[in-house]
């Protein structure tokens, strides 16, 4: 049977969000409970989270969390990362062993640092560089996978339930301001780490519940621009999508939302706002291969936010809730009321309605 | 009220208006038993040569000379539409003299018939009009254009 | 007669019985097939005439009449087969060059018939575009630009010329010359009505339908017919024609018989005057020539017009279209060898070009793999036969697709191939007044404006099928796309994977 990467696999999903406005911090254990109610969301195949604030001793250095499948690959992967980067720190991911996960490939991390004399040489500016050889390694070594990449956030993926996934990466030791979650259940068994969510790319993180009937025409266009999709997954398209729109191109939370779930020619000719109407035929018209289709909920992390983002027909349940400082967003509203009982504001957002969430400036 | 108009623009003069009115009006139910191997008579004719042609039939006058000339008291109208008691004709031609379309002409019995729509036949509208290939004959409300 | 002799193609048989002698047959056959014998009373046929256009069959008031191949054959030979051996009678007899009417007829490879659409079935929904939006909308034209902002951070939303098409589907290039003043008009004002474009081709443009100029894409090709500054400024968009499908490496020729009226005053050309379109543009000879053309045509329309380069898929198409796509050309569109003509060398049509799956597979993959493939809307034709057709060509990576001959089939045309007799009996394919009336424009515009609705209605039930409710999540998207029975090296070239897997 063909392995996650090299075919396409169909999924459907859990998730869960939070995030504190005033930028407190949260153990992974409280997004943990979130994914406990909605277990048969997931079929074990993989599950994972993302905290947001999780390293601040490391906060100026790009986590890469990575799994390796031998000491060899890893040897030669270091090396490799050696030739582009300063390594401030080099361990092994803490886990606990539970009968839960088995099959454990080496997870390792890396704190780094651009080495200046390549960026110059190449001239590219930070971001770019990483997500370039994030890229690299991940089409390039075939035992070494890059599952996270960003500064002083991080992920931790694996074969397993949500929450055995997050007793083995002992999630309840970290403390962050925004933590994601996905439980997994798709229609084959890949039995592949890699392939678990948030699928992420620097400081972008996605969870994603549904499976996109754009997919090919997705990446098949943004692999114009230096990505590569190895897993095949929406997730990780989605994700390249954001980057690209967010990062290379410019544009705001709002306008990429705009542009992933355009709004239908029919409403953006009904406008009155004659400047909204410009814009939106300004994106749509710029954009239509990033045009997102079929069934999504999903949760964009990044430093100092989210964004939850429904398909603009609303085909994957997702709701949002309020407490004080705190946002909660899930497949279930069950989740929310799980992780805060009295929650307050609980809506569904509408298919295509962003709603994006940043934590105040100075406190993350 | 609907009426039946030509445009001569798009006649081909192929002449199927002709066939189609004879067997409307035959009451046979198949064309080859109602027109197979004898002459017809059309109610509706094609004029003008291979350059222009267009079809010629009754256009239902507002004050219809047929009507005022006929001897017999024949020719009536109802409902707009001009109308031929058969029964009552003798025959003289003096519509078909009268007339300034020619759009009255003897039929197979000797008596005088027009053009009366289909309303009556089993076609029930007008057959020259539905089996026009190029919609050259229309059968539609101008208004009191030609009232 | 003798070692001439070619006994007809067809046989009309009329059945005796059900004949009435209308003679409408007899009226109808530009081709002097049938007449009346008026000892016998009863139709007769020169079955010699014979090009089975079916006009008289359709025109028939009690269906008399049938056409049917004749089966007098020589002796059978897979080497040899009689079209090949009355051919060489021909070329025998004349020394001439065979010519042949729309496109390719042979049994070669239709890829389209070999690719299969997929569905949504329980892991994600379908959609029912009766009761959900389902958008068929396209923009043509470059894509690719910087996203600036003003002082207070808004975008600045100006954007390249686009074309809007509400489906993606527009009329291909035929001159006014090559099909009549009616064939024109109905395409002008079914394109209007459907918000889509029709092209004038190299003809120019009659000065009655400038007022159809947004919905008009203008060609200028090597005869550079009719083009004059009015005729650019009355555009939506101006088309380079470089080739044509049918005829790669060739250019036209419209005999002098057909230059009358107002065909020579569109044209600009003397009345009787061959028009005659050289094969290469004589102010293009390479890729650099080119890139001068498409910008003189942005300057004289202001950069206010998408400029469109139509070639004909050749074996090189890949790289071709990867120079056109670096030539500030907004659109390309490829034409495929089974396009069709009003008239091409019969050994050109049936043997030069390539198919048109492959090149837009081709075209499409390279320029992606360029990064360059949002400089560029990609336009293919070349017998797009139905709508299923259409949706594989965007699934593969299409913008929008020309259709040429199914158009015309809508306006009655029955494919008889015999267009450069200028005799066609349906009134499209020819200049003669009393041919040309027989196709009315209110039921020509009218068949046109329904063929294109009907195939809306399809690709909306096929994108729904799939979960997709925007054509643009279409276009590329081939994994939407299996072949079946393809072999591995097609299935690498039109980069889609075998049913099954």
């Amino acid at each position: 049977m063909r392995l996650e990467g090299q075919v396409r696999i169909p999924s459907g999903c859990a998730i869960a969000a939070v995030i504190s406005r005033e930028g407190r911090k949260m153990s992974g254990e409280l997004i943990t409970n979130a994914m406990k109610p909605m277990h048969d969301r997931s079929n074990g195949l993989g599950g994972g989270f993302a905290g947001y604030g999780i390293y601040p001793e490391y906060k100026d250095f790009y986590a890469l969390h990575m799994f390796f499948d031998s000491r060899e690959s890893r040897k030669e992967c270091e090396a490799f990362l050696k030739e582009r980067f300063e390594i401030v720190k080099s361990e092994n991911i803490p886990t606990r062993k539970t009968p839960a996960i088995t099959d454990e490939p080496i997870i390792w991390r890396y704190f780094v640092t651009p080495l200046k004399s390549v960026l110059e040489s190449m001239q590219l500016d930070e971001k770019e560089f990483v997500a370039r050889t994030v890229m690299k390694i991940n089409t390039g070594m075939k035992n070494s996978f890059v599952f996270s990449s960003g500064k002083n956030m991080g992920t931790f993926k694996a074969v397993g339930f949500p929450e055995d996934v997050s007793e083995f990466y002992r999630l309840e030791e970290y403390e962050g301001y925004c933590w994601t979650a996905h439980g997994r259940y798709p229609t084959n068994t890949p039995g592949w780490w890699g392939g678990a969510h948030p699928f992420t790319l620097l400081d972008w993180s996605i969870v994603h519940n549904g499976e996109i009937s754009s997919y090919d025409a997705n990446r098949r266009f943004i692999e114009m621009f230096g990505y590569k999709c190895t897993l095949k997954t929406d997730t990780e398209v989605i994700t390249y999508i954001m980057d690209y729109l967010i990062r290379v191109k410019g544009l705001t939370l709002d306008e990429a939302a705009n542009v992933v779930a355009a709004p239908f020619w029919s409403t953006i000719d009904s406008m009155e706002d004659e400047e909204e109407k410009k814009k939106q035929i300004f994106l749509r018209t710029l954009f239509p291969s990033l045009l997102v289709t079929g069934p999504f909920s999903i949760v964009l992390g990044f430093s100092g936010g989210l964004m939850a983002l429904n398909d603009r027909l609303k085909l994957r349940s997702m709701v949002v809730g309020e407490k004080d400082d705190k946002v909660f967003i899930a497949s279930e509203e069950a989740a929310i009321r799980t992780m805060e009982p009295n929650a307050e504001n609980v809506w569904a957002p509408a298919g295509g309605e962003a709603v994006i969430v940043h934590v105040k400036d100075g406190c993350y | 009220m609907k009426r039946i108009y030509v445009n001569e623009e798009w006649c081909l003069g192929c002449r199927l208006c002709e066939y189609n009115c004879a067997f409307a009006n035959s009451g046979k139910r198949d064309m080859v038993t109602a027109l197979k191997g004898k002459p017809i008579f059309p109610r509706i004719h094609i004029e003008g040569d291979d350059k222009i042609s267009y079809a010629v039939s009754c256009r239902h006058c507002t004050d219809p000379i047929c009507v005022k000339s006929c001897i017999a008291g024949a020719i009536y109208k109802s409902d707009g539409v001009v109308q031929i008691r058969k029964n009552k004709c003798v025959g003289c031609f003096t519509c078909v003299l009268v007339c300034p379309y020619g759009a009255l002409s003897p039929s197979e019995s000797g008596v005088m018939q027009k053009c009366e729509l289909c309303l009556t036949n089993s076609v029930g509208e007008p057959a020259c009009v539905k089996g026009c290939p190029n919609r050259a004959i229309v059968y539609e409300e101008r208004g009191a254009l030609n009232e | 007669m003798s070692i001439e002799f070619i006994y007809p193609e067809f046989e009309v048989i009329r059945n005796e019985s059900r004949c009435i002698a209308c003679r409408v047959c007899e009226r109808q056959c530009a081709n002097e097939v049938h007449s009346y014998d008026p000892e016998r009373g009863i139709m007769v046929a020169d079955e010699s005439k014979c090009v089975n256009c079916h006009r008289c069959v359709a025109l028939c008031p009690t269906r008399a009449l049938k056409i049917v191949k004749s089966d007098c054959a020589l002796r059978e030979n897979a080497n040899w087969p009689q079209s090949t051996i009355n051919e060489i009678y021909k070329q025998a007899s004349s020394g001439g060059v065979l010519l042949s009417s729309m496109g390719n007829p042979n049994p070669l490879p239709v890829y389209w018939d070999k690719i299969l659409i997929n569905a949504s079935q329980v892991t994600n929904p379908s959609i029912d575009p009766l009761r959900e939006p389902m958008e068929t909308k396209v923009c043509l034209g470059k894509k690719k630009q910087e996203i600036r902002r003003d002082e207070n951070g808004k975008l600045v939303c100006e954007m390249t010329p686009q074309l809007e098409l509400s489906v993606p589907i527009m009329f291909s290039a035929m001159s006014y010359g090559s099909i009549s003043y009616n064939a024109h008009a109905s395409l002008a004002r079914a394109a209007t009505e459907l918000g889509i474009l029709y092209n004038t081709g190299e003809g120019g443009l009659h000065e009655d339908f400038y007022v159809y100029g947004a919905n008009t894409i203008v060609q200028v090709a090597s005869g550079r017919f009719g083009v004059h500054k009015d005729y650019l400024e009355a555009a939506a968009a101006v088309e380079i024609k470089m080739g044509q499908g049918a005829k790669p490496g060739i250019g036209g020729h419209l005999p002098g018989a057909k230059i009358v009226g107002d065909v020579s005053r569109t044209r600009m050309i003397p009345e009787g005057t061959d028009a005659i379109s050289p094969a290469p543009h004589h102010d293009i000879y390479s890729i650099e020539d080119l890139r001068q053309l498409v910008y003189s045509l942005k300057e004289a329309t202001e950069y206010k017009k998408p400029v469109i380069v139509k070639v004909a898929a050749v074996h090189n198409i890949a790289a071709i279209a990867s120079g056109i796509a670096r030539s500030g050309a907004d659109i390309i569109s490829i034409d495929g060898f089974r396009g069709g003509t009003g008239a091409a060398p019969t050994r050109i049509r049936n043997n030069v070009g390539i198919p048109i799956e492959l090149a837009l597979a081709s075209v499409d993959q390279r320029l992606r793999e360029e990064g360059i493939r949002d400089n560029v809307s990609l336009v293919v034709g070349g017998s797009i036969r139905s709508s299923a057709d259409v949706v594989k060509a965007v699934a593969l990576g299409a913008d929008a697709c020309y259709i040429g001959t199914a158009a015309l089939i809508a306006l009655g045309c029955h494919l008889c191939r015999t267009c450069h007799s200028g005799k066609c009996n349906w009134g499209i394919a020819t200049q003669r007044p009393d041919l040309v009336k027989r196709l009315n424009p209110d039921i020509g515009s009218k068949r046109l404006i329904n063929l294109v609705r009907a195939w809306q209605h399809e690709i909306k039930e096929l994108m729904g099928g799939m979960g997709i409710n925007s054509i643009e999540a279409l276009r590329g998207n081939r994994l939407m796309l299996r072949g079946v029975g393809l072999n591995e090296k097609e299935l690498q070239i039109l980069g889609i994977s075998h049913a099954g897997e």
